[in-house]
C-alpha cells in the first residue's frame, strides 16, 4: 500500500493539509504568461519558485518552459527586491530580447511588500525598457487562493495593461480562456472558425507548449496572443470569459477599462456546456450554427446513447480545479453517472455556490468540499468509506487509484506521467467525445479484467 | 584530449559566451567560465549569487534541505511550514525509492504535508497553526519523528519553528520534533539547504541511539539518495562483500538507522557537496574518519570497494572484494565491449548538481566518450578544485548566514577509529581520507569548466561544440532535445536507473547507446525539407535568438 497511513476514519483538521488538491499562485501566472507571444515570464522571488514552476510545467508538457527569476538572497529579502528586479530586466532585455516581460510576485516579495507597479515604473523611468518593449506585472501572493487564482490574476494584469479603447469598434469577440490546455485553446479557435467568428483568444498556449520538433529551439515559439491582438481587445464587440474563477476577473477588468461587455460561461467541457458556448457565440456574433458543428454534436450524443448502459450509475470521485470540475460534473450527470465525491483545494464561495447549485438540483447526496483541508487525503478517506468505480484527477491520483484498485482517468493539472493532454482537447464536442472514449475504455478494461471466464464478453 | 584540435580555442569560446551580457554581468560570468588545466588547476568562481534574470538552473535552500537531504528518509513526517506550493513541488518529484520490510512499516514518502499558510497567518503569525498541524500529524500517524521546514515567509514574519518544535517534542515525549530554518532565500542555491540539513540531522538525530551495531566492517553511506534505486544496488554489493551498512544519509533510510550512525567505523561520501559537513562533524565528535568514494561507473565501483577494504585493512575482506569484482565484471565487460564501437569518440557535456557532473564522467570515459565541458549547478570551489583550496575560500555575506556548528569531541562517545599514523599511511596508499581532489583534476586540459551555467550559455555551447549528448535536468531536457541533441537527466535519470555499481553501469551504457544512436534524431527533417537542404537551403543547428 502506497498510502498505508490513510485511515478510514475522517477527523476534522484545522492546521494540516495532506496531499493537496491545489498548488500556489505563481505557477498559474507563469502558465498564463506563456500564452502571450514573445513573452518571458519572470518570477520575483527566490530562485526555487521559478525552478519548481518551470520543472512542473515542463514535466506536464514535455516542452521547454522558459522563465527568469529575481534570485533573491537574504539581503534582497531584508532590503527589498527592487535592485534585483531592475538588474533582471536589464539582463533579460539584453540577452533574451523578449517583447514582453511578465513579472509575477511570490510569497516572499509580497511579504516584504515589494510594489511591482512602482518598480516597473522605475525601470521605465531609468530607461531599462527598450523602445517598443513591455514589462507587465501581476500580484500573485502564494498565501491566497491557489494556482488558479494566479492564472486569473496574470490574465487580469494582461487585460488591464494591454487593452486599449480607440473608440472604433472592431468586428471581433474576445474569448478569455480559463485554465485549459493548448489543445483546448486550439479547439476553441477551430470552433470559432467553423462558426465564422473572428475572435481574439487570450491567453493562447497552442503553438507554444506543443511546439514541433524541428531541430531548432525557438525561444519564443510562433504561438501566443500578440501584443497588437491584446491591445485590440479594448475595441472588441464583446468578451466571453470561459470560467468564472480563472477567466471572469480579466473580463471585468476589460469592461472597466474599455467598456467591453462580457458574459461568463463554463469552459465548454461536455455536451451541455459546449451547447451553451455555441449558442452564446452564435447569439453575440449573430451567426447561425453550421451543420458541421451540429453533426459533431450529433456524433457525441450518438455515442452517449449507444453506450448508455456502461455509464449508468457508475460512481465517480473527482478532484481538480473549479472551472474544470463544474462542467465535468455536469457532463458526468448528463452521462447518467454518479459523482460521489468532489474535492478542490481552490477556495472561494463563488465556486462553492455554483457547485452546490448544480448538485442540489441533480445529485444532492454528493460529498463536496473546496478550500482549506479539502485535499486528496480527505478524498481518499471518503473513497474508503464510500467506494467508487472511477477516479478522475491529476497524476497524484494514481496512488489512491492503485491502493483502492479503482480505474483512473488523468484529467487536470498536473499530468506528469502521460502525454496527450496537450494534443487532444477535452473541450467542444470532439473533446467531449474523447473524454467519453477515455471513460468507456477505463470502465470496460476493468470489466474485462475482472470478468469471470464464462462472463467474458467478445462484443461490448 | 583533442578538444583544442577539434574545437575553437576555449578562450574564444568564453568570449563568445559572455559577449552579449551587460558589461558588469560579463565581468562576473567570466570568472565562472574557466579553461581547465589539471596540472595547475585554475580558480573557478563558485557558490556566488546568480545574476538576476540570467535564467539559471539553480533552485533554493528549501529544495536542498527538504527535497534533497531529508526527503528520502521514509519514517519522518516532513511538514512544510508555508504556503502550499513549496510542499507540493517537492512531493515525490525526486524519485527517492524506499523499501520497507513489511506493509506495517512506516513510509510517509508518498505523502505531502503542509501548513498551507494563509494571508492571516502571514499577518498575525503562523506558529499557532504550525503547532495545530504538528498535533494533528501526531494524532493521525504517531510517527517517530516530525520535521518542520521553513519557507520564505516564515523567516520574514519571525515564526520560531525551533521553539514550536521543542514545545511539541516535550509535550509528546515519544516523538522527536525538530525544525529547519531553510527559507528559500538563504544562501545562493540549494547548497545552503544541504548545510542547514546536515546541521539539523547532526544535532537532532545522530547519536540518539547508542545500541552497538552488529558487523565486522561497519560503515555509513553518505550523500546517496537512492534515486532510481542507486542505494539498492550499493546495498546489494555491500551484502555480497560482507560490509555492514549501519545507516544511509539518506537514501532508503529510517530514523533509527540515522540515530545509530555514530556506531559505524567509517563514513564513505558519495555526494561531497551535499553531505561533507556531516563527515567532518562526525569525525570531530565521534572520531569516525570519512573517505570520498564513487559508485558511479564499474571501474570506480571496483576502486571504491578496494579502498574500503584497504581502510579496514582486513585480508579476508580484501580477498572477498576481489572475488566479488571478479564475479561482477565479466558481464559488465561483455556489454561494454559490444557497445563501445558505437559510443567511442563521441562527446558529452555535463551541467548538473554538486557531484554528478564529476562522477558521471567516469561512466562516459568507460563508454569511450570525452567530456568537453562540465560544471556544477550549486557546488563550491572545493568541488571543482579539491579540498586543498578550502583555506583560501573567502566567506562572503551569503555563506556567513549559514550556521557553522561548533562541534567538540563527545566526552563519552569519541573514539578515534584510526590513529593519526594509520590515517597517514592510508593516505599514502592513495585513499582520499577526509579529502576530495575535485572535478578539475580529472578533466582534460583545455576542457571547459562553467559554474552555474545560464540558459544562454548552454545554447551557445551546444551551438559551438555540437556534443553528442548533454546531461542536465528537467528544465533543460526538452530545450536541448529541440535542438536535435539527446539530453540525459542526471537528477531523475529520465525515470530509469539505477546507475550505481555494476548493474547501474550496465544500465547507463545501454541508455546512452540508445540515446546517442537513436534513429529519431535522423527523422527530424521531413523528406521535402531534406530535398530543399541539398539545394543549399539548410542552416543547420542554431538558437533562435542568436541573430548574427
Amino acid at each position: 500500500m502506497l498510502l498505508r497511513h490513510t485511515s478510514k476514519e475522517v477527523k476534522e483538521r484545522e492546521g494540516l493539509t495532506i496531499n493537496p488538491a491545489k498548488t500556489c499562485q505563481p505557477i498559474g501566472a507563469m502558465y498564463a504568461a506563456l500564452g502571450i507571444h514573445g513573452c518571458l515570464p519572470h518570477s520575483h522571488g527566490s530562485q526555487g519558485c521559478c525552478s519548481y514552476h518551470r520543472s512542473t510545467l515542463t514535466r506536464h508538457y514535455k516542452e521547454p518552459v522558459m522563465a527568469a527569476t529575481s534570485s533573491f538572497t537574504e539581503g534582497a529579502s531584508v532590503f527589498g527586491g527592487q535592485a534585483n528586479l531592475l538588474a533582471a530586466i536589464e539582463t533579460i532585455f539584453s540577452v533574451y530580447e523578449p517583447d514582453i516581460i511578465a513579472v509575477h510576485s511570490t510569497c516572499l516579495s509580497e511579504t516584504i511588500g515589494d510594489d511591482l507597479q512602482q518598480i516597473t515604473r522605475k525601470a521605465r523611468d531609468d530607461g531599462k525598457i527598450p523602445e517598443g518593449k513591455h514589462v507587465i506585472f501581476a500580484s500573485t501572493p502564494s498565501f491566497i487562493g491557489s494556482h488558479v487564482t494566479g492564472y486569473s490574476n496574470m490574465l487580469t494584469g494582461i487585460a488591464e495593461q494591454f487593452a486599449v479603447s480607440t473608440g472604433a469598434k472592431k468586428n471581433q469577440i474576445n474569448i478569455i480562456a480559463g485554465w485549459m490546455e493548448p489543445s483546448d485553446m486550439r479547439e476553441i479557435k477551430l470552433l470559432s472558425k467553423k462558426l465564422g467568428i473572428k475572435i481574439v483568444l487570450f491567453p493562447d498556449t497552442s503553438d507554444v507548449l506543443d511546439a514541433p520538433q524541428t531541430g531548432k529551439h525557438v525561444f519564443y515559439p510562433k504561438g501566443g496572443t500578440t501584443v497588437s491582438e491584446l491591445q485590440s481587445t479594448g475595441d472588441s464587440l464583446f468578451s466571453l470569459a470561459l470560467g468564472s474563477i480563472s477567466a471572469e476577473p480579466a473580463a471585468i477588468a476589460l469592461e472597466k477599462k474599455c467598456k467591453v461587455g462580457f458574459e461568463t460561461l463554463d469552459i465548454p467541457i461536455g455536451l451541455t456546456a459546449t451547447d451553451r458556448f455555441i449558442m452564446k457565440m452564435s447569439e453575440v456574433a449573430n451567426v447561425s450554427v453550421p451543420d458541421e458543428i451540429t453533426e459533431e454534436r450529433g456524433r457525441l450524443v450518438d455515442v452517449m446513447a449507444d453506450m448508455e448502459q456502461y455509464f449508468y450509475g457508475k460512481r465517480v470521485a473527482l478532484f481538480g480545479d473549479p472551472d474544470q470540475l463544474l462542467p465535468l460534473t455536469e457532463f458526468l450527470l448528463d452521462l447518467n453517472m454518479k459523482p460521489v465525491h468532489i474535492v478542490s483545494g481552490t477556495p472561494g464561495q463563488r465556486f462553492e455556490k455554483q457547485m452546490r447549485q448544480l448538485l442540489d438540483q441533480r445529485s444532492p447526496e454528493t460529498n463536496f468540499r473546496n478550500g482549506l483541508q479539502a485535499d486528496m487525503f480527505l478524498l481518499h478517506q471518503w473513497m474508503k468509506n464510500d467506494p467508487v468505480d472511477l477516479l478522475i484527477g491529476n497524476t497524484y491520483g494514481k496512488y489512491m487509484a492503485r491502493d483502492e484498485d479503482v480505474p483512473f482517468i488523468r484529467f487536470g493539472f498536473p499530468i506528469l506521467d502521460r502525454i496527450g493532454h496537450s494534443y487532444f482537447p477535452n473541450v467542444g464536442y470532439s473533446g467531449s467525445l474523447r473524454l467519453v472514449e477515455k471513460i468507456l475504455s477505463a470502465l470496460m478494461d476493468r470489466q474485462d479484467r475482472d470478468a469471470l471466464e464464462e462472463k467474458f464478453e467478445l462484443v461490448m | 584530449m583533442e578538444a583544442n584540435k577539434i574545437y575553437p580555442d576555449p578562450l574564444q569560446v568564453r568570449e563568445e559566451l559572455i559577449q552579449r551580457y551587460p558589461s558588469k554581468v560579463a565581468k562576473k560570468r567570466a570568472k565562472s567560465i574557466i579553461v581547465n588545466d589539471p596540472e595547475i588547476i585554475p580558480e573557478v568562481q563558485a557558490n556566488v549569487r546568480t545574476v538576476p534574470g540570467i535564467i539559471t538552473q539553480r533552485g533554493c535552500s528549501y529544495a536542498g534541505c527538504k527535497g534533497v537531504v531529508l526527503g528520502p528518509t521514509r519514517d519522518i513526517v516532513n511538514i512544510v511550514h508555508g504556503p502550499i506550493g513549496c510542499s507540493f513541488y517537492a512531493w515525490l518529484t525526486r524519485r527517492n525509492q524506499t523499501r520497507t520490510e513489511s506493509l506495517m512499516d512506516a513510509n510517509y514518502i508518498p505523502y505531502c504535508f503542509s501548513t498551507d499558510m494563509q494571508e492571516e497567518n502571514v499577518v498575525f503569525g503562523g506558529e499557532k497553526k504550525l503547532k495545530i498541524a504538528i498535533q494533528e500529524a501526531y494524532d493521525l500517524f504517531h510517527p517517530k519523528s516530525i520535521a518542520i521546514f521553513s519557507t520564505c515567509p516564515v523567516g520574514l514574519i519571525g515564526d520560531d519553528v525551533h521553539a514550536a518544535s521543542k514545545e511539541m517534542r516535550e509535550k509528546f515525549g515519544d516523538c522527536n520534533v525538530f525544525g529547519f530554518s531553510c527559507e528559500g532565500y538563504r544562501g545562493v542555491s540549494q547548497s545552503a539547504g544541504h548545510h542547514i540539513a546536515n546541521n539539523g540531522v547532526f544535532k537532532h538525530m545522530v547519536g540518539r541511539n547508542n545500541t552497538p551495531s552488529e558487523g565486522k566492517f561497519k560503515l555509513n553511506l553518505l550523500g546517496e539518495y537512492n534515486i532510481g534505486g542507486d542505494a539498492f544496488e550499493i546495498e546489494r554489493i555491500f551484502d555480497k562483500v560482507g560490509i555492514t551498512l549501519v545507516s544511509s544519509f539518506s537514501g532508503n533510510s529510517t530514523v533509527s538507522q540515522i540515530e545509530n550512525a555514530h556506531t559505524a567505523d567509517l563514513n564513505v561520501i558519495l555526494c561531497h557537496r551535499s553531505i561533507n559537513y556531516m563527515g567532518d562533524m562526525m569525525e570531530t565528535k565521534y572520531g569516525i574518519p570519512w573517505m570520498k568514494v564513487n559508485f558511479v561507473g564499474a571501474e570506480s565501483t571496483a576502486k571504491s570497494l578496494r579502498k574500503i577494504a584497504e581502510y579496514f585493512g582486513d585480508e579476508e575482506l580484501k580477498a572477498k572484494v576481489e572475488e566479488v569484482i571478479a564475479e561482477e565484471m565479466p558481464r559488465v565487460k561483455a556489454i561494454i565491449e559490444e557497445i563501445l564501437p558505437r559510443t567511442t569518440g563521441k562527446t558529452a557535456m555535463l551541467f548538473v548538481g554538486g557531484s554528478r557532473a564529476h562522477h558521471y564522467q567516469d561512466l562516459f570515459s568507460e563508454l569511450g566518450m570525452t567530456t568537453v565541458a562540465a560544471g556544477y549547478e550549486f557546488a563550491h570551489r572545493d568541488d571543482y578544485e579539491g579540498r586543498d583550496v578550502l583555506p583560501k575560500i573567502k566567506v562572503d555575506a551569503d555563506s556567513k548566514n549559514i550556521e557553522e556548528l561548533k562541534v567538540l569531541p563527545d566526552p563519552e562517545l569519541y573514539n578515534p577509529r584510526k590513529t593519526e599514523a594509520e590515517l597517514e599511511a592510508l593516505k599514502e596508499k592513495g585513499l582520499e581520507i577526509n579529502g576530495y581532489s575535485g572535478m578539475m583534476k580529472q578533466m582534460t586540459k583545455k576542457s571547459l569548466v562553467v559554474d552555474d551555467l545560464s540558459h544562454y550559455e548552454s545554447e551557445k555551447l551546444i551551438e559551438i561544440y555540437k556534443p553528442d549528448i548533454f546531461c542536465a535536468g528537467i528544465k533543460e531536457k526538452y530545450v536541448v532535445q529541440k535542438m536535435g541533441i539527446p539530453l540525459k537527466q542526471l537528477h531523475s535519470y529520465d525515470y530509469g536507473g539505477p546507475y550505481t555499481g555494476f548493474e547501474g553501469a550496465v544500465n547507463f551504457y545501454k541508455d546512452i547507446d540508445r540515446m546517442v544512436n537513436n534513429p529519431v534524431w535522423k527523422l527530424i527533417k521531413a523528406p521535402w525539407q531534406k530535398a530543399a537542404a541539398t539545394n543549399g537551403k539548410s542552416k543547420g543547428l542554431e538558437a533562435s535568438y542568436v541573430t548574427q
